[in-house]
């Protein structure tokens, strides 16, 4: 599998999801075991509205669907793997107008839980959130095939 | 996160809209609270936008968290007797069971109130409270 492919059934993958659709999450890069998503900024976000800050849940949703989706960037065959715990530590507000990055690893897989950890970022700017999460495989046949073949597209 | 005179507002009406309708997150994932006496009840409608696995289908987890995560924060500016705004330092969140398509309720428990940071336990349920779907603690700042 090659990253064009990580990245493609990323895109496939999270255009599924309707709150990640809402939210216009674009996957930016893609390698083995890493990906990058991207949430451009949205009034409709916002948490405190005298400063235009968005709001931690936005950049807990973006968390969640970069290191549920790395996971796609990690296996050979797509497994949908529901999160078991999700830690967020913020380190500074996100500055208003800009987009969001988050950056995920997987940092590793074992047959039952697959562990990541990611950082959210805004370009030239410090680390704005860190997380770390575990993920419980539960194998692809528990993934009816018409997804996994939509995941996994005609063209591959 | 609201301003002065909304939150006064909200402490002796108990109606929450005005402070909702104020915040664009909360308007967003469709976040309302209800007051019982002393006790706040965050309910989140159900909604197609806040989905995320298709298959099943269920609410996005990251949006469960950002409701656990608001409730928590409306809850601590209300348990205060002055104006202070809570501000996040760390979330740790377990997904017990998948938030199906419906409607979701939280409640919120200060475990300790210290000068400047507080602890908050959150729970989140469907169908029954005795079957939680997701637990969350929460840290925070207290900015005056």
């Amino acid at each position: 599998m090659n990253d064009q492919i990580r990245k493609d059934r990323v895109t496939r993958f999270i255009e599924t999801l309707n709150q990640a659709r809402e939210l216009g999450l674009t996957a930016t890069e893609a390698s083995d075991g890493r990906l990058t998503l991207c949430m451009p900024y949205d009034d409709r976000i916002i948490g405190n509205p005298d400063t235009g800050v968005i709001h931690g849940g936005a950049i807990t949703t973006l968390m969640d669907t970069a290191s549920g989706s790395v996971i796609l960037c990690a296996l050979e065959d797509f497994e949908l793997c529901p999160t078991l715990d999700l830690r967020v530590d913020y380190m500074r507000p996100a500055e208003p107008k800009k987009p969001v990055y988050a950056r995920a690893e997987t940092y590793k897989v074992t047959r039952n839980i697959i562990f990541t950890r990611c950082e959210a970022f805004q370009e030239g700017g410090e680390t704005i959130a860190n997380c770390v999460g575990t993920f419980m495989r539960i194998g692809k046949e528990a993934t009816p095939k018409h997804y996994r073949d939509l995941i996994a597209g005609g063209g591959e | 996160m609201t301003d002065p005179e909304v939150l006064r507002y909200t402490r002796e009406t108990g109606d929450f809209s005005r402070m909702l309708e104020s915040i664009p997150y909360a308007r967003f994932i469709g976040l309302a609270c209800d007051q019982f006496g002393d006790d706040l009840i965050f309910r989140l409608p159900q909604k197609e936008q806040n989905l995320g696995n298709p298959i099943l289908p269920a609410i996005h987890g990251g949006v469960i968290g950002g409701f656990m995560e608001m409730s928590a924060a409306i809850y601590l500016m209300m348990s205060q007797d002055t104006v202070r705004m809570p501000r996040i330092v760390d979330f740790s969140l377990d997904y017990l069971r998948a938030g199906l398509n419906r409607e979701t309720y939280a409640e919120c428990r200060l475990t300790r109130q210290g000068n400047r940071v507080a602890n908050v336990m959150i729970t989140a349920w469907q169908k029954s409270r005795s079957q939680p779907i997701a637990t969350a603690r929460a840290h925070f700042l207290m900015e005056d």
